[in-house]
């Protein structure tokens, strides 16, 4: 790392780096990576990591309305939520429609699975899940994976990172594992 | 066919599966709750209070039979799948009527006719199990609001354009033609290599083209269906980019 000629060329107090990431995070459309964020403002990893820490701490402890919460891979500030009804009904929205039993289901064999082709859904699901798929894809919840080499070549499928997003996932190891579920069957 | 079970939607907290025995006796059913027939199965396998490691098979049959007729008197276009289900039900049961060869008893280990639907069985509930869990996710996740659009992507304005974006644009052109009003006025067929010549002519000398105009330029579906093949030919065989800003934005074809 070439820490020496940046601390030469500008040294930035660790709360004054802080701010800048608050700053940074608040503008994203999309979580902020570390990385990201590390190349913005050209500082090492560590020291991004840190910060980005401090600065959820500093949240979590004013009890903020706002949380700075870690997502698909990056950062991202949004309100906390405990205040929905308040912000439905200034926004005077409701909760978007829920996907159908079948598409949850085939999304679930899909996060589980992936990279996961169709007759191998049908195989868990014992149905046919081809309009749940189209919906999934539809709402860019999954993508496709390229090929299965295997007869027939049938397209695979994973989740995308708009799954990660939609769900509040950091990364698809936060997903309980599966075998957890065998329990609660049992 | 499918559709049936696909469309609807569920609640997992005010809406339960349930088949109920009305005054005649008879089998009342809220319809379209079964996910597929292994939920119907685990579900009727639940209702009996059977183990699932010790199916009564013939009890079980029954009531799967008396569903699937009774979903056929409401006249519900039966997938294909709840049919395969019953098949293997039948199956299962007929083994089991069958007395075990002598020869077979000395053996320690009989396999069971039951074994393979049990772990199907107990596979898909692990699943159901993970959707219940994916529900709940979603639920809270729909009490937190981000700024912004996250769906955007402006500081990556290269953004591959999916064939959905594709068949979109596609189908907004299409959409807008049928409203216009139509005037008949004969004109010549355009074929897919004039087409394709026009196009490549267009990009190469401007080295983008807006999709959207592109197809808007046309003046029937024909033309249409012609202009669409030749989009896809050409980012096939040439150096040629389709590239969409914004979600749901126009498609760009440029030239690399």
């Amino acid at each position: 790392m070439d820490s020496e000629e940046i601390e030469e060329k500008q040294p930035r107090s660790i709360s004054e780096i802080i701010s800048i990431i608050e700053a940074l995070v608040f503008v994203a459309d999309e979580p902020l990576t570390v990385k990201t964020i590390a190349d913005v403002l050209e500082e090492d990893r560590e020291t991004v990591e840190a910060a980005v820490e401090q600065l959820k701490q500093e949240y979590d402890e004013r009890e903020s309305g706002l949380q700075l919460r870690e997502i698909a891979g990056g950062w991202q500030i949004s309100t906390r939520t405990e205040f929905h009804e308040e912000i439905r009904k200034f926004l005077k929205t409701r909760p978007s429609a829920k996907l159908s039993l079948a598409a949850l289901e085939t999304l679930a064999v899909i996060a589980y699975k992936q990279p996961v082709t169709v007759p191998e859904i049908l195989e868990i699901r014992g149905v046919q899940s081809a309009s749940a798929i189209k919906t999934l894809l539809e709402k860019r919840l999954i993508v496709t994976k390229g090929h299965k080499e295997t007869v027939g070549r049938p397209m695979q499928y994973g989740t995308s990172k708009d799954f990660l997003i939609q769900f509040g996932l950091k990364d698809l190891s936060e997903l309980p594992s599966i075998e957890d579920f065998e329990d609660l069957v049992q | 066919m499918e559709q049936q079970t696909e469309q609807l939607t569920f609640d997992f907290y005010t809406e339960k599966p349930q088949i109920v025995a009305d005054e005649r006796d008879e089998l009342k059913i809220k319809l379209g709750e079964f996910a597929g027939p292994l939920d119907l199965l685990l579900f009727l396998i639940k209702q009996e209070q059977a183990n699932i490691f010790d199916i009564p098979i013939a009890r079980i049959t029954d009531e799967y039979l008396k569903y699937i007729r009774l979903m056929k008197t409401f006249d519900i276009a039966l997938a294909a799948d709840f049919l395969v289900m019953a098949a293997t039900l039948i199956e299962i049961k007929s083994k089991m009527l069958l007395p075990r060869e002598p020869s077979d008893e000395a053996e320690e280990e009989i396999e069971d006719p039951r074994q393979e639907l049990v772990d199907r069985l107990l596979e898909y509930e692990k699943f159901k199990s993970a959707a219940q869990m994916l529900y709940a996710k979603t639920t809270v996740e729909q009490a937190v609001f981000t700024r912004g659009q996250i769906e955007s992507d402006e500081t990556n304005a290269e953004v591959n354009a999916s064939v959905f974006d594709l068949l979109n644009v596609f189908q907004k052109i299409l959409a807008r033609h049928k409203e216009e009003v139509m005037m008949e006025i004969e004109r010549e067929e355009i074929s897919l290599a004039e087409m394709l010549k026009n196009l490549k002519k267009r990009i190469f000398e401007k080295k983008e083209l807006s999709l959207l105009r592109f197809f808007e330029e046309m003046h029937n579906k024909r033309e249409l269906v012609t202009a669409f093949i030749a989009v896809l030919e050409i980012v096939r065989t040439e150096s040629v980019k389709l590239i969409q800003d914004k979600t749901f934005g126009d498609i760009i074809l440029r030239k690399v």
